[in-house]
C-alpha cells in the first residue's frame, strides 16, 4: 500500500453540507481513514443540490468532489442501537468532525464531554457558525449570515458603493482549511503527549482572521474600512479590465516603478503615460479612475490570455479571470491536475477537483469514488466492529442501519 | 512556558509580505519556534505596507507587520550573499521545516532549492507558497493576490453583471494560502514521522482557488455550459438570497426554507403583496420579479435598525443577519465573550488590540506570548545564542550589510 501522511488515523466525520465535509476531505485526501456518517432519516442536502440536471442522491457531482477518499456509512443514531454503534466506533478512531449547532450536538448524544469518556485520546472538532458559547453561539445561519456578522461582507462592494456582500459559501472552505490545521496540530500534541482535546472553532472567528489589517486599521487609527471593490492601498493599476469577447476580464497589478514602466512599454508608450497625474505611484493612485479607463482602452482590443502573455514577458503581474470552462482548459492547470476525472459507478467520468496542494514524496490522490449511502456499512460494522451478519441484518431491517 | 501543540517544532522563515508569514504566524501561536528572516535595512514588505498607528509610516507601527508576525523571532539576513546563504543553511541543518514564498527561480538561483536543500538536512521540510506553484507552463509568471484570485476563478463570482468582476478583498488570495500551507506543512511532518524523510510542499495560490474554494463545480462548465453568475447584491436561486439596506446600514436576507421567508413576512406584519400569485413560488421570485420585490421588502425594513430587525430574527428564528461593520464587529459582544480580540504590548506601538485565535483548542489554547519581533531583534540570541558567532563576528556581519 502507498505510504500517505495520515493513514494511521481514523476520523469519524459527522459533518454535512459543506464546511465540515471539506475539512475531512482534506484529511482523506492525505491518506485518513474518514467515515462518513449519513442516515437515509435526513440525507446530506450535498447529495440533492437543487438545480442540478441529475436526480437522485448518487449524482450530484458537487458531493463527489468534497467527499471522495472518504468511506459512507449509514446510521439512525437518534435510536439508541445507533447511537451504540457510533460509541464503538468513536473508541475506535482518532478524530471526530461535526458542524451541528451546539443543542444539534447536544441532542444526539455527541457532545465532547461525553465522547472524551469513551475516548480521552479522542480530539474532535466542531465548526459551529458562532463557536459553542457567546451570545450569538444558538444563531440559525447560512453562509452568507456568517460573511455579515464577521465583517467581510462589509469590503465587498465598489469603491464607496453599496455593500454587495459575500454571497458564497467561502467561510465554509475557510473554515474547512483552517480547522484541518487545527486538528493535525491536537494531532501532533497527543503523539507527544497522549492527550487528546476539543477545537472549539467559530466561523465568524475565522472570517475575522482573515481580514486582520482590516481590524488593526480601526484599533489603530479608528478608521472603519468598508466595499474597496479591486482597489489596493498601495498598488496602481490594480483592477480587472475588459478584453475582446463577450464577458472577458483580465487583472493587472503593478507596484513598482519599475513594473509601471514595463507596463507603458508594453502598452506601445501613448502619449498619456508621460502625463503629470500618472507620473509616480501617488499620483498614479489619486487619477486611478482615470487610469483605469485608460489602461481599459487597450486591454479591450485584446484577448485576455493575449494581455497576460504579453505583461509577463515584460515583467507585469497580469492574469486572465477563468470562468468554470476555462480553468478545466487552461494549459497550466491540466499540467499540474488541478481538476481529476474519477470514475464513480453512478455517473461514470465525474470532474472534480484536485488535491489542494503538492507534497513531493507522499502526494495525494483519489483513491476512491465518493461512498454511495451506506456503501460501507459492511466494512464498517461486521470487520471493525465485529457485528455478526444476522445482526446487521437485522438492524438493516428495522431502520438502525439506515 | 506550558506546553503548546506544536512546542518543539522549529520553522524557519524565510517569506514577505502576507502568505508565508501568515503560514508561519498559525503555526507560532500554536507554539512551534518560527525564526524569521528579513532584509537588512528594509525587513518585510508588511513593514512599508500599514496600516500605520497615527497614520505614520514607519517599519515598527505597520498593523499588517504586527498581526502576521506574532510570536516569531526575527532576525535580518541578506540571503542573496554567499554568506548569507551559508549562514541559512547553518539555520536550516537543526530545523524542521522552511517556509517560503519567493519566486521558484530566485530559490534555484541561490542554491536553495528543493533538491540543494534535502543534501544538507534530508529531514527537512520546505514548504513553498507561491502565485502559480513550482510546476507549469506560469510558474514563473508574476502574481499579486488579484491576479491569482482571477486565475482561480474566485473573482468571476463577485460584482454586477455589466460591470468589472470583483478580486475578493485584502489579499485574500494569501491568507488562504498561507492557511492551506499550515495544513500541508502539518500532513508532511505526519508523512516524516512515519519514514524520516522530509519534503518538499508545493502551494500554488491560484491552484487552492481553483481547487478546494472552487473545484467541485466545474464540471457544470464542462457538461453543462455554465458560466459564473455574478449579480450583483444577491443570489439568483431562491428568493432571498440578497444583501439590502435598512435604516442604519445593510442586512443579508438568505432563506432557503420557505417558512423562513413566510416567519420573517409574518414579524412584519404580512404585507398585502403576499397574496400576488406572481409571488408564490421563489424560484421563479429570484429569476424574474426580483427586482420589484426587492423594493418592496426595503420598504419593509428601511425603517429599522440593523439591531432591531436582529432581534426579530433572532426571536423567530429567522436566518437573516446584519451586515457588521468592522467597527461593529471590534466592538461586538459575543466576540468580546469570547476573548476573540486580546491585547498586545509592544515597543513603538503600546498596547493595541489584535484579531486573536481562529479556534479555540481545550487543551493547548492558542497564545500570544511574544509580540511581532522588532527588525533584528533577536540577531544576537540566534546568531550567537545558536549559531556560535562570537560578537565580534555580529559586529563584522552587520558592518558588511549582511545582517
Amino acid at each position: 500500500m502507498a505510504n500517505y501522511p495520515l493513514s494511521s488515523y481514523r476520523v469519524v466525520d459527522f459533518s454535512w453540507v459543506w464546511a465540515g465535509p471539506l475539512l475531512g476531505m482534506i484529511l482523506a485526501d492525505m491518506g485518513a481513514e474518514v467515515i462518513k456518517v449519513e442516515t437515509n432519516k435526513r440525507l446530506d442536502s450535498a447529495r440533492l443540490t437543487p438545480g442540478r440536471s441529475t436526480v437522485g442522491p448518487e449524482t450530484d457531482f458537487v458531493f463527489h468532489s468534497i467527499n471522495r477518499n472518504k468511506l459512507g456509512i449509514t446510521v439512525d443514531m437518534s435510536d439508541p442501537r445507533g447511537a451504540v454503534l457510533i460509541s464503538e466506533l468513536i473508541q475506535i478512531s482518532d478524530v471526530a468532525l461535526d458542524n451541528f449547532s451546539p443543542q444539534g450536538l447536544r441532542k444526539l448524544g455527541l457532545e465532547y464531554e461525553r465522547l472524551s469518556k469513551i475516548n480521552p485520546q479522542l480530539v474532535m472538532i466542531s465548526l459551529p457558525s458562532a463557536g459553542q458559547y457567546g451570545s450569538l453561539s444558538n444563531i440559525v445561519t447560512y453562509a452568507p449570515s456568517l460573511g455579515a456578522l464577521c465583517g467581510y461582507s462589509s469590503l465587498i462592494g465598489y469603491p464607496g458603493e453599496r455593500v454587495l456582500g459575500e454571497q458564497t459559501p467561502y467561510l465554509d472552505v475557510t473554515s474547512a482549511i483552517h480547522g484541518a490545521f487545527a486538528v493535525l496540530s491536537a494531532l501532533y500534541y497527543r503523539e507527544r503527549t497522549g492527550k487528546g482535546q476539543y477545537i472549539d472553532m467559530a466561523q465568524i472567528e475565522v472570517g475575522a482572521s482573515v481580514i486582520g489589517e482590516a481590524f488593526m486599521e480601526y484599533f489603530m487609527n479608528g478608521r472603519v474600512l468598508g466595499t474597496m471593490g479591486n482597489r489596493s492601498p498601495t498598488m496602481a493599476p490594480h483592477n480587472n479590465y475588459p478584453c475582446l469577447g463577450e464577458d472577458r476580464w483580465v487583472s493587472i497589478a503593478v507596484d513598482t516603478e519599475e513594473e509601471w514602466r514595463s507596463l507603458c512599454d508594453a502598452m506601445g508608450n501613448p502619449p498619456w503615460v508621460n502625463q503629470k497625474r500618472f507620473s509616480d505611484k501617488f499620483n498614479r493612485q489619486r487619477n486611478i479612475e482615470e487610469l483605469d479607463r485608460l489602461v481599459s482602452a487597450w486591454t479591450i482590443n485584446l484577448s485576455n490570455c493575449e494581455v497576460m502573455d504579453i505583461l509577463q514577458k515584460a515583467g507585469v503581474a497580469a492574469a486572465p479571470c477563468l470562468d468554470l470552462m476555462e480553468r478545466f482548459s487552461d494549459p497550466h492547470y491540466a499540467e499540474r491536475g488541478t481538476h481529476l476525472q474519477v470514475e464513480h459507478p453512478a455517473t461514470g467520468i465525474d470532474i472534480i477537483a484536485g488535491i489542494p496542494f503538492k507534497l513531493s514524496g507522499t502526494p495525494g490522490e483519489v483513491r476512491r469514488h465518493a461512498p454511495m449511502l451506506g456503501q460501507h456499512n459492511d466494512y464498517v460494522f461486521r470487520e471493525l466492529l465485529g457485528r455478526s451478519e444476522s445482526e446487521i441484518a437485522r438492524l438493516v431491517e428495522e431502520k438502525v442501519i439506515f | 512556558m506550558a506546553e503548546q501543540a506544536l512546542s518543539g517544532l522549529k520553522i524557519v522563515e524565510y517569506g514577505n509580505f502576507v502568505s508565508a508569514p501568515y503560514c508561519t504566524k498559525l503555526m507560532a501561536d500554536l507554539g512551534a519556534e518560527v525564526i524569521k528572516i528579513e532584509e537588512p535595512g528594509s525587513g518585510d514588505e508588511s513593514r512599508r505596507h500599514g496600516p500605520f498607528l497615527n497614520d505614520e509610516p514607519h517599519p515598527e507601527k505597520s498593523g499588517l507587520f504586527l498581526y502576521l508576525n506574532t510570536n516569531k523571532l526575527g532576525i535580518t539576513l541578506d540571503v542573496k550573499t554567499k554568506t548569507g546563504q551559508k549562514i541559512l543553511k547553518q539555520l536550516l541543518k537543526d530545523a524542521d521545516v522552511l517556509v517560503e514564498n519567493n519566486p521558484p527561480r530566485q530559490m534555484a538561483d541561490l542554491g536553495l532549492d528543493y533538491a540543494s536543500l534535502k543534501q544538507i538536512n534530508p529531514r527537512l521540510i520546505v514548504t513553498s507558497i507561491t502565485p502559480y506553484g513550482q510546476t507549469g507552463p506560469y510558474k514563473d509568471y508574476k502574481g499579486y493576490a488579484l491576479n491569482t484570485a482571477g486565475l482561480g476563478g474566485q473573482t468571476m463570482r463577485t460584482g454586477e453583471p455589466q460591470r468589472a468582476p470583483l478580486a475578493p478583498p485584502l489579499s485574500q488570495s494569501h491568507y488562504q494560502s498561507g492557511a492551506m500551507g499550515a495544513a500541508a506543512t502539518m500532513s508532511a511532518i505526519f508523512a516524516r514521522s512515519s519514514d524520516g524523510e522530509g519534503q518538499h510542499v508545493d502551494i500554488s495560490e491560484a491552484e487552492v482557488w481553483a481547487t478546494i474554494h472552487l473545484g467541485h463545480g466545474v464540471h457544470l462548465g464542462v457538461f453543462e455550459g455554465r458560466k459564473s453568475i455574478r449579480s450583483g447584491h444577491r443570489t439568483i436561486s431562491v428568493y432571498p438570497w440578497c444583501i439590502l439596506p435598512c435604516k442604519d446600514g445593510y442586512m443579508c436576507l438568505i432563506a432557503i426554507q420557505g417558512f423562513q421567508w413566510k416567519r420573517f413576512l409574518e414579524a412584519m406584519g404580512t404585507p398585502e403583496w403576499m397574496a400576488d400569485p406572481r409571488f408564490r413560488d421563489r424560484i421563479s421570485v429570484a429569476l424574474e420579479y426580483a427586482d420589484e420585490m426587492d423594493a418592496m421588502v426595503e420598504a419593509l425594513i428601511i425603517g429599522k435598525t440593523k439591531d432591531e430587525l436582529f432581534e426579530i430574527c433572532r426571536r423567530d428564528q429567522i436566518t437573516f443577519a446584519p451586515v457588521r461593520s468592522i467597527e461593529e464587529v471590534a466592538n461586538d459582544p459575543h466576540f468580546k465573550e469570547r476573548g476573540y480580540f486580546v491585547e498586545v504590548d509592544r515597543p513603538n506601538t503600546g498596547t493595541l488590540k489584535y484579531p486573536g485565535a481562529p479556534y479555540k483548542l481545550s487543551q493547548t489554547p492558542w497564545q500570544l506570548n511574544h509580540p511581532a519581533p522588532l527588525l533584528g531583534e533577536h540577531n544576537e540570541e540566534i546568531y550567537c545564542g545558536r549559531l556560535g558567532y562570537s560578537r565580534e563576528d555580529l559586529v563584522k556581519l552587520r558592518k558588511g550589510g549582511i545582517i
